[in-house]
């Protein structure tokens, strides 16, 4: 929401930093600009489809006022490019359901709308905010795929932020593991999963069940609440539910420090933490 | 029927009427739930998946008979819930609890944690005086809350504390099986491992016996013995829970396992990946033969014809499917 300016103000600001875009820092760009960029570079997909489409228009209608806005179609052209990126995100029989209202598609369908209108101002950037809790397990596979289709068709920059981490380790290149607002640790996906440093991703991939693995497995549990986010604590934000918290983790925060090849984690003891599994035995 | 089932469900049919004009005209019929048959053993833990709609929830409301049933049998402990009505069902009804999905919407906001915990003992007259208090304490230690706790009311907690009352509610009563609908999905992953871990100790300290409803196939295998998997009304596979993954039989269910990506990149992108298309079928009109059978990635002529039955293929396997 940051990234695209859409954070509602007030009550929310940005406080401080940079969001880097194709080399300009869109928190510095004027208003008119970011409507260009939001519209035609970033889109985004967001939790509940129903909240972000018009109940009032027909699919069609609102897809084709998105492209002649975006692309600058003429109102022929765009009626017909609209069905054509229904049929791209999966919707059988696209013509005859594009005149239909979002209210008569049921919840994966009006998922692959919104993801029609996302596609419909060829963004170079996709930001899918968990697309996918709202829908059903196969539905979403198929949509996850579909982003990954246009990913490696159309070189589409994709953000997917999740909390299930099976949807990480199978779409994601990079992983950035946040909690309490702060990054917590950054790296390739592969490395996160089989070398974590920070305490947060370990206790995270120990406590999740697998299907893989055998079922009486006992399954790690990071203890206490979630952060309150009106009131972190001092030092790192997670040392309250840290096993390996030390006095100076609830004093001073941890920068990022580089744990490996693209590899960054903000804890004061992710030096020792190399082995996970030695790690899990130590408690 | 099994001599050693806690439950057991007998072409359980539940359907919901749809109605239409001024007179609310019965037009057509949900199907919810359309010939389901299963067994829970005592103290054992049967997991229900299926995607939304499929009547999972609708399966666990008629065995603790919530709903007038349309057609089969229920017998808990032996006994025929289907034809049982009024103050017997009543005290039938005391052994058997569920546990909701939202914390949020199942607690009354204006009632302490103490007397939301509470009311069902005092609803079955269970105690008496110093008693309840005692009670209330005994349960809020049982889900590791503190008895302190219990004058605070339901939007003080978290949401992870709210689903530790509810099942402190639910356990008041002193039940033996547990309907658990959906009892972790509104929570944060860090939250679920805790009330997983949480639901499986009480059920070891406690000798419960649970119907576990969830979407999430990992979670329904780690706590359940057996799993049963539902798609449009019926039941297209029960099997152990370890079976299951190493065995899936039937074509839906070895969709919805391969969609279940695996928390570690290396053994996922291993895996046979099956690609589902199309959208679960309206329950109102379901497809004739097998119900998969416009998604199926098996699917021969029969498969539209008729319906395949559930049958055991060995052990406690049991599979509905014309290819298995
Ligand atoms: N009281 C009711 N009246 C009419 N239809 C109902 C009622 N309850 C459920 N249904 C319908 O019956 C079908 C099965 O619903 P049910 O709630 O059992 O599904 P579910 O498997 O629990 O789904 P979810 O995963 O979304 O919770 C759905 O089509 C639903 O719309
Ligand atoms: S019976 Fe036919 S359609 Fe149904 S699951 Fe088996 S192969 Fe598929
Ligand atoms: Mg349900």
């Amino acid at each position: 929401m940051s990234i695209m300016r859409l954070i509602p103000y007030p009550p929310g600001i940005i406080v401080g930093g940079e969001i880097i875009f194709k080399g300009r820092d869109l928190l510095k760009v004027t208003e008119e600009e970011i409507r260009h960029v939001r519209g035609s570079q970033i889109a985004m997909i967001f939790q509940e489809p129903t909240t972000s489409l018009n109940p009032v228009l027909t699919v069609k209608l609102q897809l084709a006022e998105s492209l002649m806005l975006h692309r600058g179609l003429d109102k022929q052209a765009a009626g017909e490019e609209a069905v054509k990126l229904l049929e791209i995100v999966g919707i059988p029989d696209a013509a005859r359901k594009a005149e239909g209202y979002p209210h008569q598609f049921s919840g994966g369908m009006q998922q692959r709308v919104m993801m029609a209108m996302a596609l419909s101002c060829n963004p170079e950037l996709l930001i899918a905010d968990e697309p996918t809790t709202s829908v059903d397990v196969t539905v979403q596979a198929q949509l996850l795929e579909l982003i990954d289709n246009l990913r490696s068709q159309f070189g589409t920059a994709v953000i997917l932020i999740t909390h299930n981490l099976g949807m990480v380790a199978r779409y994601v290149d990079r992983v950035n593991v946040m909690y309490a607002g702060r990054l917590m640790e950054t790296g390739p996906t592969d490395a996160i999963f089989a070398e974590p440093r920070h305490p947060y991703t370990i206790g995270l991939i120990a406590s999740v069940p697998r299907l893989d693995l055998p079922r009486k497995r006992k399954l790690f549990v990071i203890e206490g609440l979630p952060p309150n986010l009106a009131r972190l604590p001092q030092g790192c934000p997670f040392h309250p539910r840290c096993v390996y918290a030390l006095d100076r983790c609830r004093q001073e925060k941890p920068e990022l420090l580089e744990v490996g090849k693209n590899h960054y984690s903000a804890c004061f003891r992710s030096g020792e933490l190399g082995d996970k599994r030695g790690l899990m035995d130590e408690r | 029927m099994r001599d050693d089932a806690l439950v057991n469900v007998e072409n359980l049919v539940m359907y919901f009427p749809v109605t239409a004009g001024l007179m609310r005209r019965r037009v057509a019929d949900v199907k919810a739930v359309d010939g389901v048959s299963f067994y829970v053993r005592k103290g054992e833990t049967l997991g229900l998946v299926g995607e939304s709609g499929c009547g999972k929830t609708t399966t666990g409301r008629c065995i603790l008979r919530l709903y007038k049933i349309t057609a089969g049998n229920v017998y808990f402990k032996g006994k025929n819930l289907a034809e049982m009505g009024g103050k017997e069902l009543r005290s039938m009804r005391r052994h058997m609890q569920l546990i909701f999905q939202d914390p949020y919407a199942s607690l009354d906001p204006r009632m302490t944690a103490g007397d939301i915990i509470g009311e069902p003992l005092q609803v079955h007259n269970l105690v008496q005086g110093r008693e309840y208090q005692e009670q209330i304490d005994e349960l809020l230690r049982l889900v590791e809350l503190e008895p302190r706790m219990a004058v605070r009311y339901p939007h003080e907690f978290s949401g992870g504390q709210r689903q530790r009352i509810g099942i402190a509610r639910a356990l008041a009563v002193r039940p033996d099986f547990i309907v658990c609908d959906e009892p972790v999905s509104a929570l944060d992953v860090s939250i679920q491992t805790q009330v997983i871990t949480l639901l499986m100790r009480l059920r070891e300290e406690l000798k419960l016996t649970y119907l576990f409803i969830a979407h999430d196939l990992s979670v329904v295998r780690h706590i359940s013995d057996r799993v049963a998997v539902m798609y449009l009304g019926k039941i297209m596979e029960i099997t152990d829970s370890d079976e299951l993954y190493d065995n899936p039989l039937n074509p839906y269910t070895q969709a919805l396992l391969s969609a279940v990506p695996i928390p570690d990149p290396v053994v996922d992108r291993q895996r046979k990946r099956i690609l589902l298309t199309g959208d679960v079928p309206s329950p109102i009109n379901p497809p004739s033969g097998c119900h998969f059978n416009p998604r199926c990635h098996m699917v021969i002529d029969i498969c539209k014809e008729e319906e395949p039955e559930l049958r055991n293929i060995g052990g406690e396997h049991w599979v509905a499917c014309h290819r298995a």
